[in-house]
């Protein structure tokens, strides 16, 4: 009845419309749905905020206040690779701060950007619990230990021999 | 019952007492912000804090449950320091502009401020720069102005059930507002105005509709006429020192002809019509078998809340307008005709307790008569304001007597303002209708009511199931009972505002109170007002009013006419909830 | 004194593990390997490292298991394998170092000398696990399993796992239960140190129709991963804990929230939940005792102050962390408003050793007043880094100098932070302070969940203060106002100190309002968040007052105060810079050598460009 589920192109909606439909009447749903959502298309865009929160019947404003309120949520799009430079105590008494510096200065990207191309992103994250290899570099999953920005262009190769290998 | 020392005075309250509340009891007055008693209790502004002996830290009282031996201190020179250092935190963030802000002398943190004797800021900081959001045809936000109460939520999520606000993001830039901290004009906002009416600061106000009045009233090729709506006469009165709930009607058409109004008339006339339509509708729809229930439409939020949360039951919304939008619709035909006015030239303004009637004038479905049916909307308190500017005391002023022929109105008309009045005055025609006997006692006692009521009436061959609800919290409790098939009904009446027009978004704000259910019942007293003077009136059925039956016969022909339909007749739309782009709103400057 | 103290109440610790460790250490005949798979490991490279080894083994037809198990605590040195029975640790490996381990220390029994890592101890002790000092000197009861038990319910079984669950729901009554865990003076692991026992003891005398039980896995402190390890290494350990609680307690329900910066304790505990429901542990009927209990996991979304029970509540319901007054206290009314008891991982952990063992040997360990062991994360500028477990009571030098090796690089120690961002710092004074709960509340400090950072002369306390406050105004929920207000203004005091611009009276402006927040904030984040500042107010005023008057940074950390300095093992103590410096910021003599007095130089930079040997370094202009 509502003309709010025609806000997402018929694509998307096939890819979202389950993720609602599983949670659906269940309590507490709202985080656990959109850190699916956010593990599908990256990042929360307004339109599946909208598409959450008429589907589930929850008001708009209740949504965002907690994609507002978590750190792990993105509104905005994020680079296929996101680097995330851990700024916990122990990273950061590990210069942290230094290496996050010099990494943007290498690639040219504040905190929070993406590049141009869309492939990277820098970003910060608070302790991954890999304190004792500090200052810790996220990428995804992987941990990269004692890192220091002059190992970036080597890892940067890694990346994209990876996504070469994975395109075949 | 518990026994708890307070300032080394003994008090006895009951069991799940909050400290402030027995210390109350002992006329101590604990300094709140964010607290609204039975409404919004977030423990968020720390200014009501007292030390309670053997508790490591300062406490507040708001949300303390009194304890069976509890010794409490509400003014030891720690607890008022730090209320002192609370208020100034606030300030710390927030714009000095009293001078200029809606809330001046009415503002709770300003009073804190005074009442704490503030005179410097021994911490100041960056401030918060939000955008302002003017975008919204009733209700302005000022974030900056924000105290992070979460006032405005409660109210729109509990008693509305909306949910327009939140608290959104953390840290320092919290903010309460909207999603993405966006305008209200990329929500479903119902513009009912409770939000500003809960709201402590200036951070919510209602669109400033004075200019444009005054600017009407000095242009002199303009006929600039004025609507009443019932419940301001029952509430203007406050603004000048009135105990809450004084009848002032002729002081009113008095003032308003002083401001430079060229006829002042009663919107209960239009209430009249109104009736005079919704009870034809009623009998119509009996006849043919539905659909039901039928739902009054005289409250443009309530329309607005079901063509966005129930687009399935806009046909079950009365046709019939608005007394506001009939009464313009009227004006610009029947009362220029009459009066032999250029409709063109006409500048029809309403004075209502609504913030939404601001809305409702510019949906576009509004020009009947080929014009804007009505130009402009003052709520009770920019009336005020304009009174206040004009230096017009109304206690001073003679009692004045309405024009006609839009003027006169039945007793029907005027309850109009209070809850259950739209269904009461209809149900006084239609029983007459129905039955053809004459009803004697015309006082629906069982549809007076603050919350949410329902009742079967006895009409001839028909029992009519009726409800009256409160808020659209009320309502959407109501909707839901019907789709669930547990209730029934023929014929339900929806207000937005609590106890109905009386306590609109438009009305004075009274902030003497902390305690919901206390202001709630202040805004009700207001309706005692349009009772009595119901009960004064010659003619308490609209059908029975003169200048109505003069209507349909030299203009209109019979209800539900042609004509009728055409000028006093209107459809609704389903609504999308939320806009999928941003609507920017302007920074502030 | 106090070390003899603690040796006797050592003992009951030494019975523990003989107890417990049965299996643990293998007979000659039982060989296996270990590889590390915790997630620091994991990520760097452990499978090549694993696929090469097991290649190997099979080339040569052994059949040893390689049992992947949770973090060993020494992330740093990773992937790392460790050779049974011997014991030996092979750290940093290459898939062809691992190669040679299985071919010379596997097949022919040579230990590779050339691969054992570490740092100065003699090569003897590094040889063996339990002959490491960062080992030997650690008694690991609630670790006991993480470098042992493969992460699984069936070697979980085989150590004795869920024999203490089995043992309680057959044999005794919830007040029984509750009665061991209040003998056992156990206090809550996550921060608050409250008796486990009275509030499970409060939990049950709670009336609802449904209750749960909350494993607290949110582990925020930045710099803390005890509880990652523990769920990474030793789920089951966990899970049985909370079975327990559940039956002890009544409830019917229970939730492990783990945060979603743990993408691998998340993917044990969910395979541990599903491997205990397959076994009859959880769901209904339990082991045939009539008691049922489910437990869910749901994962946190990066909000520090989601620890706090009652935001993660809210957390859990579905909304925003935003904490709740209490009272009413969860176990009052929590999820859901029904009795909810939240405990931390560690916590939880300790349950089974509890009733396995005993309260009474458990109580014999620690302190009066805090008994049993603590895991601490021990990081920053300390020789081995890792999850150093040790009894209640243990100095902060046995754990810096004689666990953790000492301060890298011969710099001095300075401070330990303990507590994380609620926590404070201790300084030199305080090396030889017991570590429990009270002693650390009496100096302003908490034992918090456990984050222990070392820090040392590099560290500007003034900005590890501003560091701190700066975390904690960013995770402030921004409900109340002390907290979104007043954290924001104290940060903004110590960064214009940071920057040079600090007034005299900041210091009383930074202790009257960090006592004022403290006093009147709604959670627990808010009342903690002035601890840093507090502390090191406290502790290190000088590093204030030198930024403040001076103008100077003594670690050399804040930029805008940096000033150049002259290294007194090049300086040849010539006196050219002291001529030429115009602000006559340099004095000295051939006899006592240069010093550049802070206060007074203009950062000119002259003497760094003249100075004929460059001893003088440091002191960038960096402007405003
Ligand atoms: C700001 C804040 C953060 C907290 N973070 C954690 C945490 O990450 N993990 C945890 O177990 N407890 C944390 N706590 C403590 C919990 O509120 C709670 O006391 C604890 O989980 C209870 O478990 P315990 O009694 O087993 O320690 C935090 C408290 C505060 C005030
Ligand atoms: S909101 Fe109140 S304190 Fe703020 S400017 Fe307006 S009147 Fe002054
Ligand atoms: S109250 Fe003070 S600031 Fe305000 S207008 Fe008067 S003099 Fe000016
Ligand atoms: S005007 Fe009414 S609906 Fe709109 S935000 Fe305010 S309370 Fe909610
Ligand atoms: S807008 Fe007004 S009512 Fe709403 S939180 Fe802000 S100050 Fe409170
Ligand atoms: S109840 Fe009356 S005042 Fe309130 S929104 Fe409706 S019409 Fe306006
Ligand atoms: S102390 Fe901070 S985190 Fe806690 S409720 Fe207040 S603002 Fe939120
Ligand atoms: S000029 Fe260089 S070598 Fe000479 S005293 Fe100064 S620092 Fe030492
Ligand atoms: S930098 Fe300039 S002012 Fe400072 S010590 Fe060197 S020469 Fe003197
Ligand atoms: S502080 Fe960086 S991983 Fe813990
Ligand atoms: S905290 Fe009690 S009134 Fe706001
Ligand atoms: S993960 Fe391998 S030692 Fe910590």
């Amino acid at each position: 009845m509502t003309t709010e589920t025609s806000i997402l192109e018929g694509e998307l909606q096939a890819r979202l419309q389950p993720i609602v439909e599983r949670y659906r009447g269940k309590r507490g749903a709202v985080i656990p749905v959109l850190q699916e959502i956010q593990g599908v298309l990256g990042y929360l865009p307004r339109k599946a905020l909208i598409f959450v929160a008429t589907e589930l019947s929850i008001p708009l404003a209740e949504i965002y206040s907690v994609v507002s309120f978590y750190s792990q949520f993105s509104t905005v799009p994020v680079g296929r690779h996101r680097l995330e430079v851990c700024t916990g105590t122990a990273c950061y008494v590990k210069g942290s701060h230094q290496l996050l510096e010099e990494l943007g200065e290498k690639l040219n990207l504040e905190p929070g950007q993406v590049s141009p191309d869309g492939r990277l992103s820098l970003a910060t994250t608070r302790c991954v619990g890999a304190c004792s290899m500090a200052p810790v570099l996220k990428i995804g999953e992987e941990l990269y230990g004692e890192f220091t920005a002059d190992k970036i262009e080597q890892l940067l190769g890694s990346l994209a021999r990876r996504e070469e290998a994975d395109r075949e | 019952m518990l026994k708890l020392w307070i300032d080394n005075q003994v008090v006895e309250v009951e069991e799940g007492t909050s400290v402030l509340e027995a210390a109350r009891k002992l006329g101590i007055d604990i300094p709140t912000l964010c607290y609204l008693k039975d409404l919004n209790a977030p423990a968020a502004c720390r200014v009501c804090l007292v030390q309670v002996e053997g508790r490591p830290t300062l406490d507040a009282s708001c949300i303390l449950p009194a304890q069976e031996g509890m010794r409490v201190h509400t003014n030891t020179s720690a607890v008022l320091a730090a209320r002192k250092q609370m208020i100034e935190l606030f300030l710390s963030d927030h714009p000095f502009e009293c001078l200029t802000c809606e809330r001046n002398l009415n503002c709770e943190l300003q009073r804190l401020a005074k009442r704490y004797g503030i005179r410097d800021l021994t911490v100041a900081g960056s401030r918060n720069h939000f955008a302002l959001d003017d975008l919204s045809p009733s209700v302005v936000r000022e974030p900056d102005k924000c105290v992070r109460c979460r006032r405005c939520v409660a109210v729109c999520e509990y008693f509305q059930s909306v949910g327009i606000y939140r608290m959104v993001e953390r840290s320092f830039k919290a903010i309460v507002g909207p999603a993405y901290n966006g305008s209200l004009m990329e929500t479903p906002c119902i513009y009912c105005g409770q939000c500003i009416t809960v709201c402590p600061t200036g951070a919510l106000r209602e669109q400033d509709s004075t200019a444009a009045v005054w600017e009407a009233l000095q242009d002199p090729d303009l006929h600039v006429i004025v609507q009443t709506a019932p419940a301001i006469r029952a509430s203007i009165g406050e603004e000048f020192g009135y105990p809450v709930g004084t009848l002032v009607t002729g002081q009113m058409v008095a003032a308003l002809r002083r401001l430079g109004f060229d006829r002042v008339f009663d919107d209960c006339f239009g209430a009249d019509v109104t009736v005079m339509e919704e009870a034809k509708e009623l009998m119509e729809r009996l006849e043919s078998g539905g659909p039901f229930p039928q739902f009054t439409s005289c409250c443009p939020s309530w329309v607005r809340f079901c063509e966005s949360f129930y687009p399935q039951f806009i046909n079950n919304l009365s046709e019939v307008k608005s007394p506001q939008q009939i009464f313009g619709a009227l004006a610009k035909t029947y009362y220029a005709q009459q009066a032999g006015i250029n409709p063109e030239n006409i500048f029809c303004v309403s004075v209502m307790p609504c913030v939404s009637k601001k809305y409702e004038l510019l949906r576009p479905e509004m020009k009947a008569s080929g014009f804007q049916d009505v130009d402009a909307e003052l709520t009770t308190r920019e009336f005020a304001q304009m009174l206040f500017q004009a230096g017009i005391d109304l206690k001073k002023l003679p009692e004045e007597e309405f024009d006609s022929p839009l003027g006169y109105a039945s007793g029907a008309g005027v309850i109009f303002g209070a809850t259950g009045g739209v269904m009461e005055a209809a149900l006084r025609t239609v029983y007459e209708w129905v039955t053809g006997k004459e009803l004697i006692d015309v006082e629906y006692h069982e549809v007076r009511a603050l919350e949410y009521k329902d009742a079967e009436i006895e009409m001839g061959k028909h029992r009519l199931k009726v409800a009256v609800a409160r808020g659209t919290g009320a309502a959407r409790r109501l909707i839901e009972a019907v789709l669930k098939q547990q209730k029934e009904y023929h014929f339900v009446e929806v207000m937005a505002c609590p106890a109905g027009c009386v306590g609109g978004g438009g009305q004075p704000i009274y902030i003497e109170t902390n305690d919901w259910n206390e202001q709630v019942a202040h805004r009700s007293r207001r309706a005692e007002g349009l009772y009595q003077q119901d009960r004064l009136k010659k003619h308490r059925k609209s059908h029975e009013n003169p200048a109505v039956i003069r209507l349909y016969e030299d203009f209109l022909g019979h209800p539900g006419s042609p004509l009728a339909h055409r000028l006093l007749h209107t459809g609704y739309n389903a609504r999308r909830l939320y806009s999928p782009e941003p609507i920017l709103t302007k920074a502030k400057t | 004194m106090f070390s003899k103290r603690r040796s006797e109440e050592m003992a009951p610790v030494d019975t523990l593990w003989e107890e417990l460790k049965h299996a643990h250490i293998a007979s000659p005949a039982e060989r296996w390997i270990l590889l590390c798979g915790g997630l620091p490991c994991s990520s760097t490279s452990c499978c090549e490292v694993k696929k090469a080894t097991q290649d190997e083994l099979d080339k040569h037809r052994l059949s040893l298991e390689i049992k992947e198990i949770g973090c060993i605590g020494d992330c740093s040195e990773g992937p790392t394998i460790i050779v049974y029975p011997e014991g030996v640790i092979y750290r940093k490996l290459k898939p062809d170092l691992a190669r040679e381990i299985i071919r010379e220390h596997v097949k022919a029994g040579n230990i590779v000398e050339r691969l054992l890592r570490g740092d100065p101890e003699p090569r003897e002790e590094l040889r063996r696990r339990e002959k490491m000092p960062f080992y030997r000197r650690q008694s690991r009861l609630v670790l006991r399993n993480c470098e042992v038990v493969k992460p699984d319910i069936e070697d979980y079984m085989k150590h004795r796992g869920y024999s203490a669950l089995a043992y309680v729901l057959s044999q005794m009554t919830p007040e029984q239960v509750i009665k061991q865990v209040k003998l056992s003076g156990l206090r809550g692991r996550g921060g608050g140190g409250f008796p486990t026992g009275l509030k499970w003891e409060h939990m049950l005398g709670s009336p609802g129709e449904e209750k749960y039980v909350i494993c607290n896995g949110d582990e925020g402190d930045p710099g803390a991963f005890m509880d990652r390890n523990l769920l990474e290494g030793d789920p089951h350990s966990v899970l049985e804990g909370m079975i327990i609680a559940g039956y002890a307690t009544g409830a019917g329900q229970g939730f492990i929230y783990v945060r979603a910066e743990y993408p691998l304790a998340v993917r044990r505990s969910m395979q541990a939940i599903e491997q205990a429901r397959e076994n009859n542990l959880l769901g209904e009927d339990i082991l045939q005792t009539g008691f049922s209990f489910d437990v869910e996991l749901r994962t946190g979304a990066g909000a520090f102050v989601c620890g706090e029970e009652t935001a993660l509540i809210s957390s859990l319901q579905g909304s925003r962390g935003d904490p709740e007054p209490r009272p009413p206290f969860p176990v009052q009314s929590g999820l859901w408003n029904l009795p909810t008891l939240i405990n931390n991982v560690e916590t939880l952990a300790n349950i089974p050793i509890i009733l396995l063992c005993g309260a009474d040997s458990f109580a014999k360990i620690g302190t009066a007043g805090s008994r049993g062991t603590k895991v601490f994360a021990l990081a920053g500028k300390v020789r081995h880094t890792g999850l150093v477990e040790v009894p209640f009571g243990t100095t902060l030098r046995e754990i810096i100098y004689k666990i953790g090796g000492g301060i890298p690089g011969d710099k001095t120690f300075k401070a330990a932070q303990t507590g994380g961002p609620s926590g404070g710092c201790l300084g030199e004074q305080h090396l030889d302070l017991p570590l429990d709960y009270d002693s650390l509340l009496d100096i302003g400090s908490m034992i918090g969940s456990g984050g222990l950072i070392i820090m040392d002369e590099d560290t500007c306390m003034v900005d590890i203060a501003r560091y701190y406050l700066d975390f904690t105004q960013d995770e402030s929920c921004g409900k109340c106002t002390p907290c979104r207000v007043g954290t924001k203004r104290l940060l903004e005091i110590l960064t214009r100190i940071t920057h040079g611009e600090g007034q005299e009276d900041d210091l009383e402006r930074l202790e009257y309002w960090g006592r004022l927040i403290k006093n009147t904030a709604l959670c627990g984040l808010g009342r903690s968040a002035a601890n840093p500042v507090l502390s090191t107010l406290r502790y290190f005023k000088s590093e204030y007052v030198a930024h403040i008057r001076d103008h100077y940074c003594p670690a050399g950390v804040c930029e805008r105060l940096n000033r150049p300095r002259i290294n007194q093992e090049i300086c040849r103590a010539c006196g050219l810079c002291a001529r030429i410096c115009e602000a006559a910021a340099i004095s000295g003599s051939k006899e006592t050598g240069y010093r550049i007095d802070p206060a007074l130089c203009t950062a000119c930079q002259r003497c760094l460009e003249e100075c004929p040997f460059e001893a003088i370094t440091g002191g960038e202009k960096v402007h405003a």
